[in-house]
């Protein structure tokens, strides 16, 4: 075992990647060799990392192009929210091309991004926008919690053979290190995990929301327990994990920064309430950011979201 | 200091050759008043910007040889939060512009925009308390360094998003022109928006269409660690006006004269109906790209060189050998502007910051839908 943390955990994912596999490559803003210089580049990224022009509807079509005819891009959207300049290649483009081409043509690219609140860099730097990717058909979509999913699923996206968008928290850049095995492993797409055991409540996280419903169930041990989902990817959705769960607990809260409106949140509870209704004895809860553009101010962005002392009140309220 | 690099030297490390295209002040110079409003302006950039620095605690997450970390993994614990890009180095460029406005007409900005703000007329107070995220601030403590808004001034906002302010200004041109109002619209934009696909619909509408805008292109040589030269496929983006028809110029943006008498022209032109221009300014960043000036410099060999034109420095010799500035008028400046600034931070630090409830959303908006 050693210690990784989150960006480290992507990093060596994308390197075993390249080395397994030539067509694999990344292209973005700020990516190559002009930033990163370390000796490690020259052995290994030579020609395998493409930094571009501030251009991403250009770059990411480039990417779905290169995708269509052999290569593996994994393409880097700095912040999430930039992806408004580029949502045509994503969904009309990489998101269409094998059904409209009647499965003649795969379209294996990553698109790795950066997302999240809580960094106090307004309105245009704080989005969470996952759900606009799971609403989209045909994409995949990724959001690791931790160091040990972010390299296995990185690695199972890379070797996709369909679009994957691959969410990295900008928190979680942030955060310290987790204990991992040597080498390499893979998580699979479609496989949610329990990230702590309870008999009460299970509460979904989605990205950050693993780790404040983590620190919410610790807050609570002894008195209530709390069993934590992490569904690790969006598209596909491992129901049957969280349906399992639900049915021992009675009670289902999901938690994630995104707004609530037309959120994942809501889109899970529909999942669950369709298979399991009978399961539940209490309505299920979605905690989430508000509907509003994050302000920059650091004490309303923090009203703006949810955090562990917010998802400790929403347990106690639902048992009560 | 003297200006030891000739304007050719400075253009060829601009990376730009000697452009047939680059104008020199042709028109008559102004008036002694208006070049030392114009230097009061300057120093206003710099000083605001340079106290930031103390207000801001830079952290670093970056690991060096980090292939999936982000350019942006930094923080601030300081009272200024999130990201902060500073202008220090290019004042003449948004002086020199914003002194041929007038105070009707319209700027966009980008990430970089406190220097845009500033010249166009921003006060300390809100800005200083807008960076600080209070309610005093000109955005209500809402937008932050890069979302500088003030409907009085003309400031159509900083943005965040690379390009965006391109487009947004031209349909401020638009508007004008619809409306038949003689005000015109400018666009600040790096070189390094200039490759995104809003620059070129644009400058094709706004030629189509004869809109009065002016894009004012900064081209400082880099766009966050991306040098020009990676990234522009010709090394002047003045030269792209041609596809469009219109005006390219480039201008040397350490000089404001420079600057001003491209921009007079231009705002001239647009006003008069005679459509857009666009103008580059070569210039360069003297702090880090962003990080309140915390955060390493790119090119620390090159930035030696660009220090000897330091565009303030570069005025004030120019208006003491004039006999317009005296040494001791210099240094009297320099104080006010600075007691100025400490006026804002002491106004900003009292500021109450605001409450969730006072959230300037749009009318009808349920928050907690
Ligand atoms: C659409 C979009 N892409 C990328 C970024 C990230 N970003 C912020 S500033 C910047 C560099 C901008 O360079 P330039 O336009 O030359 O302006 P400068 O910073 O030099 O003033 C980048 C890549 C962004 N904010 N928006
Ligand atoms: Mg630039």
């Amino acid at each position: 075992m050693r210690e990784l943390t989150y960006t480290q955990a992507i990093s060596e994912a994308i390197r075993e990647e390249m080395k397994r596999d030539e067509t694999v490559f990344q292209i973005g803003e700020d990516i190559g060799p002009v930033r990163t210089r370390s000796s490690l580049w020259k052995q290994f990224m030579k020609n395998r990392a493409w930094q571009t022009p501030i251009s991403e509807s250009g770059f990411v079509g480039l990417s779905v192009g290169a995708a269509m005819t052999g290569l593996r891009p994994i393409t880097v959207i700095m912040y999430c929210d930039f992806v408004g300049v580029c949502m045509d290649p994503i969904v009309n483009q990489a998101a269409k091309i094998h059904l409209m081409s009647g499965g003649q043509i795969k379209v294996p690219m990553v698109i790795r991004t950066p997302a999240g609140a809580g960094t106090r860099e307004g309105g245009h730097h704080s989005g969470s926008l996952e759900s606009w990717f799971v609403h989209s058909p045909g994409l995949k979509v990724v959001m690791p919690s931790d160091p040990y999913d972010a390299k296995g699923l990185m690695k199972s996206a890379i070797r996709d053979d369909g679009p994957v968008i691959y969410i990295q928290n900008r928190i979680l850049h942030r955060l310290g290190k987790q204990q991992c095995p040597e080498g390499e492993w893979l998580v699979p797409l479609g496989k949610a995990d329990v990230k702590r055991a309870g008999t009460d409540i299970t509460v979904v996280g989605i990205s950050t929301g693993v780790m404040k419903a983590l620190e919410a169930a610790e807050k609570l041990a002894g008195k209530i327990s709390v069993e934590v989902v992490d569904p690790r990817t969006l598209v596909p959705l491992d129901v049957d994990t969280i349906l399992a769960s639900v049915k021992k607990t009675g009670h289902l809260l999901v938690v994630h920064d995104a707004p609530r409106r037309g959120g994942v949140g809501a889109e899970i509870i529909r999942r669950v309430v369709e298979r399991g209704f009978g399961s539940l004895k209490k309505a299920p809860r979605v905690l989430g950011g508000v509907n509003t553009a994050m302000p920059y101010s650091p004490p309303l962005e923090d009203a703006c979201l949810p955090d562990a002392n917010v998802i400790v009140k929403a347990i106690r309220d639902m048992l009560s | 200091m003297s200006d030891q690099l000739g304007r050719r030297d400075f253009l060829r490390i601009a990376g730009g050759g000697v452009a047939a295209s680059m104008i020199i002040a042709a028109a008559p110079p102004p008036p002694s008043k208006k070049l030392l409003e114009m230097l009061r302006l300057m120093r206003r950039i710099r000083h605001f910007e340079e106290r930031l620095t103390g207000l801001y605690q830079y952290e670093s997450y970056l690991e060096k040889s980090d292939l999936a970390g982000d350019m942006y993994d930094f923080a601030s614990k300081g009272v200024i939060a999130g990201a902060v890009h500073l202008y220090i180095g290019q004042e003449a460029v948004a002086v020199g512009i914003c002194a041929a406005l007038e105070r009707e007409d319209y700027v966009t900005s980008s990430h970089r925009g406190h220097g845009h703000a500033i010249a166009k007329g921003a006060a300390f107070g809100p800005m200083m308390a807008e960076l600080m995220g209070r309610k005093t601030g000109y955005s209500k403590g809402c937008g932050g360094s890069m979302h500088i808004f003030s409907k009085e001034l003309g400031l159509l906002g900083g943005n965040g998003i690379v390009g965006a302010e391109i487009p947004l200004a031209t349909g401020a041109a638009f508007s004008a022109k619809y409306q038949g109002s003689r005000q015109v619209a400018v666009a600040f934009l790096g070189e390094g928006a200039s490759n995104q696909g809003t620059f070129h619909e644009a400058l094709n509408m706004a030629a189509l269409w004869e809109l009065p805008v002016i894009f004012v292109c900064e081209n400082n040589l880099y766009a966050a660690s991306t040098p020009a030269a990676i990234a522009l496929a010709l090394p002047n983006v003045a030269d792209r006006a041609a596809a469009y028809g219109i005006p390219g110029q480039v201008v040397d943006g350490q000089d404001v004269l420079a600057v001003h008498a491209a921009a007079s022209a231009a705002v001239e032109r647009a006003r008069s109906g005679g459509g857009p221009t666009l103008l580059e300014c070569k210039t360069y960043r003297f702090t880090s790209h962003a990080g309140a000036g915390k955060g390493r410099h790119d090119n620390p060999e090159e930035l030696k060189k660009w220090l000897k034109r330091d565009p303030i420095e570069l005025f004030e010799k120019k208006l003491r050998d004039d006999g317009v500035l005296t040494a001791a008028d210099q240094e009297a400046l320099k104080q006010q502007v600075v007691a100025e600034v400490e006026e804002a931070v002491a106004f900003a630090k009292k500021s109450a910051f605001p409450a969730f409830n006072e959230m300037p959303v749009t009318p009808g908006t349920d928050l907690l839908a």
